[in-house]
């Protein structure tokens, strides 16, 4: 572990150098490094440098306005916030998952299949593909989906089909491919006509087709160079996530299970209701974003990844066959109870995308999607929780209401969250490991960003360019006089300017 | 033969104490309009239903139809008014549609919509404003008020209730419910009046009903202001 790099002793002596804005990641970030006479990391930091506010603005709003509200925090991933936020408002009218109509119930999952899907493509795909086709110090010029719509046009169109095909399934049931409605206060507001629900059919088996040949890639990628893809930032971390009662994979109601790295459990079936009784968040000055951990093991100890790689980890198998065969493969992969490898997130994502695709199909030809039978009400609460497993990994959202329906209190721990500890550390990793003591050079750069790149970090919401983020790295030396500068310009050109 | 006005050199006829605007909305022509409903004493607050007549403005719900009268509607400078009107009204509030559960129902942004207003122009305001849930069935959302009044009138005119009043004068003017304590939980409205169902933008609700029509069916989804309103406020127009 590289702990001691994320505090240096005698810091005003040392060279500093940013990397800001992080780039292909959702929202803003940066990583500094502070580097010593011989270039030796001396400490490295993800900080996110952008605070949102959403826990405080909400307050003195109704209710029945969280899911549509909140879902603003991300245009990647709104469908989570959406979900999350009606799940914790069911409860305020009275209605615990088990109550909600099953039409209701069934739509909301088809909702999020479809957001995993869209979501996890667009990361692979759109953000990711350019690493992993063409290599992390590749010339800059190649890393964007555009050359790879150039050099593999077909796996290019697949990623961006398979996108849109999780944004219509999005639209079908909400309304809108972003920022619809769909969930309200104990159920849905409307269901699939069989129109609609025909449409989605048309093209799913493609779907499923493209998702399994996705998986294929991914591990031909990864098994090609299998020592550096299991080594490169990998932590051996403990796993937090939802399952079903029986184990099986689950993206949107379950109990938390947590997992230690030789994959014994520190945690099961867990009411997420009680989530404040397991886990903490702590707070450190120079990020914007909080350490959640887990309380029966510390502060030092109890930290964890949550997302594709912890849930695919975390289960006992998954329910669709050709997703449950593509996760045995995986697991046999490392020899290890648990896979460690922090770029295996791309191949557990990649997972979750077929089995994405195959439940989507089976709701499709289940005919309550098109019921009518669409929401429940009961008595009425004053607080509510709602946790789901959005595409980067467990969302808690929790609020507590007044007597007139308004919000008095609101906490939300978001999947990238969970996963900040291990961010920083694969970063400090990568630094250790890889940049200290060479000269730095935009591809060099780009392996802390590639690290960060495998968690799909969504630092904020909306907000991601394609290989267009200005980037600029500054190397100062120990009297604060800039002796080295590479800044990336928003039009990807690379200029060089010398203190 | 019936007296008759011109409206963009279109002839219209009128009878005997109408405005310009019950004539325009019975011969299908479309005034843009917020605080007007034609069942309600016309107030001329909005102002967006501005119109020339024989070369002055005047507000076509408060002025009546004469004969020869010569009325100007879509012309560019008319349009442009409104539309710097409606931005007015949007930054002296807080309306985040995005948001809003009046969303696609909301007459304030479906004529925001039908006059191309594609920004807010104008610095927002960002004014403090409250909101009053403390009555079990009907909130107020007083960042949306624009004070078009057609709550005073409806809860007066229709319901023969006084719930509601505006209160102060320009930048301090404000919605008032007739209480002592200020609160709406303690005046006499019921959900079922007219006048919790009246607001023509988010301002008043019934609880706990947002979002449940889907997108898709909600009233301006697939029509524009003007085909709604000429169908719904003078049913001769109807489909």
């Amino acid at each position: 572990m590289y702990e001691h790099l994320e505090t240096a002793e005698n810091r005003d002596s040392l060279k500093r150098v940013v990397v800001d804005p992080v780039s292909r990641v959702e929202g803003h970030g940066k990583v500094t490094l502070l580097l010593d006479e011989d270039n030796k990391v001396q400490q490295a930091r993800l900080h996110i440098v952008e605070f949102r506010g959403f826990e405080r603005f909400i307050q003195g709003r109704p209710y029945w306005e969280l899911p549509v509200l909140v879902q603003r925090l991300c245009g990647i991933c709104p469908v989570s916030h959406h979900l999350a936020a009606a799940k914790a408002i069911d409860q305020l009218v009275g209605i615990d998952p088990a109550y909600l109509p099953v039409s209701a119930d069934k739509l909301r999952r088809l909702l999020h299949f479809g957001q995993v899907m869209q979501s996890h493509a667009l990361h692979f795909f759109h953000l990711s593909s350019p690493d992993l086709l063409f290599g992390f110090e590749s010339d800059i010029s190649k890393r964007s989906i555009v050359a790879v719509l150039g050099e593999y046009p077909d796996i290019g169109v697949q990623g961006v089909k398979l996108r849109k095909y999780g944004q219509e399934v999005i639209r079908m049931v909400s309304g809108k491919r972003v920022h619809g409605t769909g969930a309200i206060a104990g159920g849905m507001n409307k269901s699939l006509t069989k129109a609609e629900r025909d449409y989605l059919l048309e093209d799913i088996d493609q779907m499923i087709d493209w998702a399994a040949g996705s998986v294929a890639l991914i591990k031909k990628v990864h098994c090609s160079n299998l020592p550096y893809y299991d080594e490169f930032a990998t932590l051996r971390t403990n796993y937090l996530g939802l399952t079903k009662p029986d184990g099986a994979l689950e993206l949107y109601h379950g109990g938390i299970r947590a997992k230690n790295e030789h994959g014994e459990t520190i945690m099961d079936h867990i009411d997420y209701c009680k989530y404040n009784d397991y886990i903490h968040e702590e707070v450190r000055s120079w990020t914007y974003m909080k350490f959640p951990y887990l309380l029966s093991l510390g502060q030092e100890k109890g930290w964890y990844r949550v997302g594709p790689l912890a849930r695919v980890n975390n289960c006992e198998y998954i329910d669709t066959p050709l997703a449950e065969a593509a996760r045995v493969e995986f697991k046999a992969h490392s020899g290890e109870a648990m896979v460690h490898s922090t770029l295996a997130f791309h191949w557990a994502r990649l997972i979750e995308v077929l089995h994405c695709a195959e439940s989507i199909k089976v709701l499709l030809n289940d005919p309550d999607i098109m019921g009518s039978d669409l929401v429940a009400q009961g008595e009425k609460r004053y607080e509510g929780v709602g946790v789901i497993e959005a595409p980067r990994g467990t969302l808690f959202h929790h609020y507590q209401v007044d007597e007139n329906d308004i919000v008095t209190k609101a906490n939300l721990i978001v999947s990238t969250t969970s996963n900040n500890m291990a961010m920083n550390e694969s970063v400090r990793q990568v630094a250790a490991e890889y940049l200290s003591g060479r000269e730095l050079t935009e591809p060099l750069l780009n392996n802390l960003e590639v690290a960060i790149r495998a968690y799909d970090p969504c630092l904020s919401c909306a907000t991601h360019a394609v290989g267009k983020m200005p980037l600029q790295l500054e190397l100062v030396d120990a009297e604060g006089k800039l002796i080295d500068k590479l800044v990336k310009h928003s039009d990807g050109q690379i200029e060089r300017e010398h203190g | 033969m019936s007296k008759t006005i011109t409206i963009d050199g279109k002839t219209i006829p009128f009878e005997e104490g109408q405005t310009i605007m019950d004539a325009a909305m019975a011969a299908g022509v479309y005034i843009p309009h917020l605080c007007h409903q034609p069942e309600f004493t016309p107030h001329g607050s909005c102002k967006l239903c501005t119109v020339k007549v024989n070369g002055r403005n005047c507000s076509a719900c408060t002025y009546p139809a004469m004969e020869g009268q010569d009325v100007l509607n879509e012309t560019e400078e008319l349009i442009d008014d409104r539309k710097k009107i409606t931005q007015m009204l949007f930054v002296e509030g807080n309306h985040f549609c995005p948001s809003c559960e009046k969303t696609g129902n909301c007459q304030l942004q479906a004529v925001a919509y039908h006059l191309n207003m594609l920004d807010n122009h104008f610095p927002l305001f960002y004014p403090d404003r409250e909101v009053d849930a403390s009555h079990a069935e009907v909130m107020i959302d007083h960042n949306r008020c624009i004070f078009c009044t057609l709550c005073v009138r409806a809860s007066q005119q229709k319901d023969s209730k006084d719930v509601f009043a505006i209160s102060g004068r320009g930048i301090h003017k404000h919605l008032i419910v007739n209480a002592e304590s200020g609160l709406l939980k303690d005046t006499d409205i019921d959900a079922t009046d007219q006048a919790a169902h009246i607001c023509p933008t988010g301002a008043i609700l019934i609880k706990r009903t947002g979002y449940q029509v889907p997108i898709g069916e909600r009233i301006y989804d697939h029509k524009q202001i003007d085909q709604v309103s000429l169908s719904t406020e003078h049913p001769k127009h109807g489909e």
